[in-house]
């Protein structure tokens, strides 16, 4: 579909004559075969970002006659082509009005004919991490908005890091306000090399670099090739209708169980969200923590029952046998499970005035289950270089660290990396009930530090008929996953013990 | 009082239902989590229902995502006297027909102190009958959880709302402290007083809300299709002129018009449009060529600019 008829569709009266590159898509109706696709756009007030957005809902009709008319009313004002003030459209409340900052993530809600799209509008300033973290939480995709009179800035890097650690891997940069530079074709390319150097570096691969003028509408919705011949590529609507919605479903099968179905004596079901992987009866799942195992019997939904469900679906799972599953539990399937234990490492963005705190007990929240947790802060990303600093103690508000958690009782988790639901949590303070943090898990801890740092460590070397011994005992049973064990020769043994000495 | 439930007697399937799209059930995925969550982690959650039709969907989605079980929780109806005669005998036939649980406030002052949208203007009456009225239900049902069906691009100020959106023991909001909401991951922590008011249809546009009633065949009040009635012109809105207590002014005539409504609150304060929309079908394409937003019909948003607002930091849905 061209850029011209995405944009007479959504003005609903692109009836005929439009040139399409792709099979005609009938016009009228919205067709929505894909989920909507979550963006989060990052930039500063100076870059544009009120101006890209509004235009991006202006030109998509997602702005209704009235609300423009409000803008018009209250503001009197009206940019240089007529259009009303985007920047008050988008600052819905009045104090940020009567302050002229966003100070808070808004959803925005528009569409073309190919696909639905909500963007987390989050302010660019520097206190607002924790924003951001939000607003990115839930994206598939950033935009990044530079100002191409000034190229990338020091939060350029710190916003496409912020999204890269929250698991972003789609970027589009919006080289802004190209129209002020005599739509210079060199000073483009010299900003998207940059920002690809950049993005690189942090791992991401699938970025786009347009350049833009969010006030005349050019390459947002319509393209600007009137202007900037030079430039063949996509739009940015182009691309978001293009980009992919993350997925969880090619790893294991994990339900955390929400809420036990007991309606009657005959009926008991499991609900909840599939958060990874797909299922269908006659799979064989483990309760976890617990490790029983049973057989999936049923998928019961509202509609029907069905043969098979995948990650993202709402179900409720029955199974084949009478086991102790209650909120909190997650459903996995046998061959592929999640870690389980009570220490792990992550990644913490903290949210509130203060901070985190070495030691403190928190509530950590995670799909359905709550659990009391002690954080250990281990080291502190400092975002102007983008490296990491050990040796942290507290984090303070909007501090990205690095930490150890230590449970009182088993854990359930996938990495981050892996799942963006079973290995993401939120922290609560119990004094307050805020929320204090949101983390993504990076590993389980084959050690317990984070709980007996005062103790030290010991290593011992035993002979191997008497560490089995040991090792088969109630006591270390129990503490079995805070013991790092390597089977060595005798010779090997020695040479460590020597190193350590030496 | 346990009973046998085979999963198939609660409602009657469809013949060959065609699956949702992947939007619609992205949306509606989400919602059926939140409803779940929200039961799972309070102790006395109520539904907010309004009888319009982002309440229909809200239920529609309340009996899915309880589904073989009832709905576990109340629908409160906030009544203010003065809705639609319609949507009172739709309101108790759903009722009935869905096995629901019914509370019905309206605020006492409104029949003591002669309250009406007539004699104390919009902002006064919505602000005694509903915010008012609102507040007395919740602290009277003593609920720490209230489900509502506010969609985020319905008003600016509800852009920045939460999913879950909490409130003090007076119920205010405030928009400066709310808690971050990361993920899907909801903190339903409160202290004793405080409640949450949660909002499964956030990510839900208008048009969803209209191709989801279509897709999955919600009952709605008739008064959102177009039919000849009688209505009054009063500040530049067509009123429904079918009830006695409304009092034509001088120089006012009652007419017949084709007319619909896009939204439905109370009459005297609900503009309805010229329309020719006879089916789901007639009103999604009328939707989407629409000019104009839904909430242009509704007096209360327009009193003064930051309106909503202000009434949501009182304490108004």
């Amino acid at each position: 579909m061209t850029v011209s008829a995405v944009a007479q569709s959504a003005a609903a009266e692109a009836k005929s004559g439009t040139v399409t590159a792709f099979p005609a898509v009938e016009p009228a109706k919205a067709v929505r075969d894909t989920r909507p696709l979550r963006l989060i756009t990052c930039g500063s007030v100076d870059d544009g970002k009120s101006t890209l957005i509004g235009r991006l809902l202006w030109d998509t009709k997602a702005v209704k006659e009235d609300q423009a008319a409000t803008l018009r009313r209250d503001s009197g004002k009206q940019n240089d082509l007529g259009l009303p003030d985007f920047a008050l459209l988008l600052d819905g409340l009045q104090a940020e009005r009567e302050q002229g900052i966003t100070i808070d993530v808004a959803y925005r809600y528009f569409a073309t004919d190919k696909r639905s799209f909500i963007v987390a509008d989050t302010p660019g300033h520097e206190q607002y991490t924790r924003n951001m973290a939000t607003g990115a939480s839930t994206a598939d995709l950033a935009v990044l908005l530079v100002d191409a009179r000034v190229g990338l800035l020091e939060q350029t890097r710190r916003h496409a890091t912020i999204a890269t650690l929250m698991g972003i891997k789609q970027f589009v940069l919006a080289v802004n306000k190209i129209d002020l530079t005599g739509y210079d074709r060199a000073r483009f390319d010299q900003i998207s090399h940059d920002f690809k150097e950049l993005a690189l570096s942090l791992g991401v691969r699938q970025i786009t670099a347009i350049p833009v003028s969010a006030l005349k509408g050019e390459n947002v919705v319509y393209d600007g090739k009137a202007s900037m011949p030079w430039y063949d590529g996509p739009t940015l609507v182009e691309v978001l209708e293009l980009a992919t919605v993350r997925s969880a479903q090619t790893v294991g099968f994990r339900l955390p169980v929400q809420r036990v179905s007991r309606p009657g004596e005959s009926f008991r079901g499991y609900q909840g969200t599939v958060a990874g992987g797909s299922v269908k009866p006659g799979d064989s799942v483990v309760i976890l923590p617990s490790g029983m195992v049973a057989n999936v019997t049923k998928i019961v939904t509202f509609d029907l029952v069905r043969n098979a469900a995948v990650a993202g679906d709402a179900i409720t799972l029955v199974l084949d046998r009478q086991v102790d599953v209650s909120r909190g539990d997650m459903i996995v399937s046998l061959e592929s499970q999640p870690q389980t234990g009570v220490a792990f490492d992550a990644q913490l963005v903290a949210l509130q005035p203060d901070g985190i705190q070495p030691g403190k007990r928190y509530w950590l929240k995670s799909g359905s289950r709550r659990q009391r947790v002690t954080v250990q802060p281990s080291s502190l990303l400092d975002l102007k270089s983008g490296k990491w600093n050990h040796h942290t103690d507290a984090l303070s508000m909007n501090a990205i660290g690095k930490v150890h958690l230590s449970f009182d009782e088993q854990a359930v988790f996938d990495s981050y990396e892996q799942n963006r639901t079973t290995g993401a949590f939120i922290l609560i303070d119990p004094d307050t009930n805020n929320t204090v943090a949101g983390g993504m898990i990076t590993a389980k801890r084959a050690s317990l530090s984070g709980i007996h740092t005062e103790e030290g460590r010991v290593i011992l070397s035993l002979p191997a008929d008497l560490a089995d011994q040991l090792m088969a005992t109630e006591l270390f049973a129990n503490r079995r996953e805070e013991a790092e064990i390597r089977r060595v020769s005798a010779g090997k043994a020695s040479e460590l013990f020597d190193d350590i000495d030496g | 009082m346990p009973h046998t439930l085979p999963e198939t007697e609660l409602h009657n399937p469809q013949t060959a239902k065609t699956p949702l799209d992947p939007h619609l059930k992205a949306l509606e995925n989400e919602a059926i989590h939140i409803f779940r969550e929200v039961a799972a982690e309070f102790e006395k959650p109520v539904m907010l229902y309004s009888v319009g039709k982002d309440s229909s969907v809200l239920l529609h989605l309340a009996r899915k995502a309880f589904y073989p079980g009832r709905v576990p929780f109340p629908l409160l109806h906030v009544n203010t006297g003065w809705k639609f005669a319609e949507m009172i005998s739709f309101r108790d036939e759903i009722v009935k027909k869905y096995d629901l649980d019914l509370v019905e406030h309206i605020n006492p002052r409104g029949a003591a102190e002669n309250v009406t949208p007539f004699s104390h203007g919009s902002a006064l009456y919505t602000d005694i009958m509903k915010t008012e009225g609102l507040r007395q239900a919740l602290d009277a049902g003593g609920y720490d959880a209230a489900f509502g069906g506010a969609r985020r691009d319905e008003e600016a100020s509800r852009a920045k709302e939460r999913i879950y959106s909490f409130r003090t023991p007076d119920h205010r909001w405030d928009p400066r402290n709310q808690r971050p909401e990361l993920w899907n991951v909801y903190n339903g922590m409160i202290r004793k007083g405080e409640s949450v008011r949660a909002f499964p249809l956030s990510n839900w546009t208008e048009v969803d809300i209209w191709r989801y009633i279509q897709a999955e065949d919600i009952p709605i009040v008739p008064l959102y299709f177009a039919k000849k009635r009688p209505i009054v012109e009063r500040d530049g809105m067509m009123i429904l002129a079918e009830d006695p207590r409304l009092e034509l002014l001088p120089g006012e005539t009652k007419r017949e018009e084709v007319i619909r409504f896009r939204t439905l609150g109370c009459f005297p304060l609900t503009g309805a449009i010229r329309s020719q929309a006879l089916t789901l079908d007639d009103i999604i394409s009328e939707l989407e060529t629409a000019t104009v937003s839904e909430r242009q019909g509704r007096a209360i948003d327009r009193d003064q600019s930051g309106s909503m607002e202000k009434k949501k930091r009182e304490g108004y849905f």
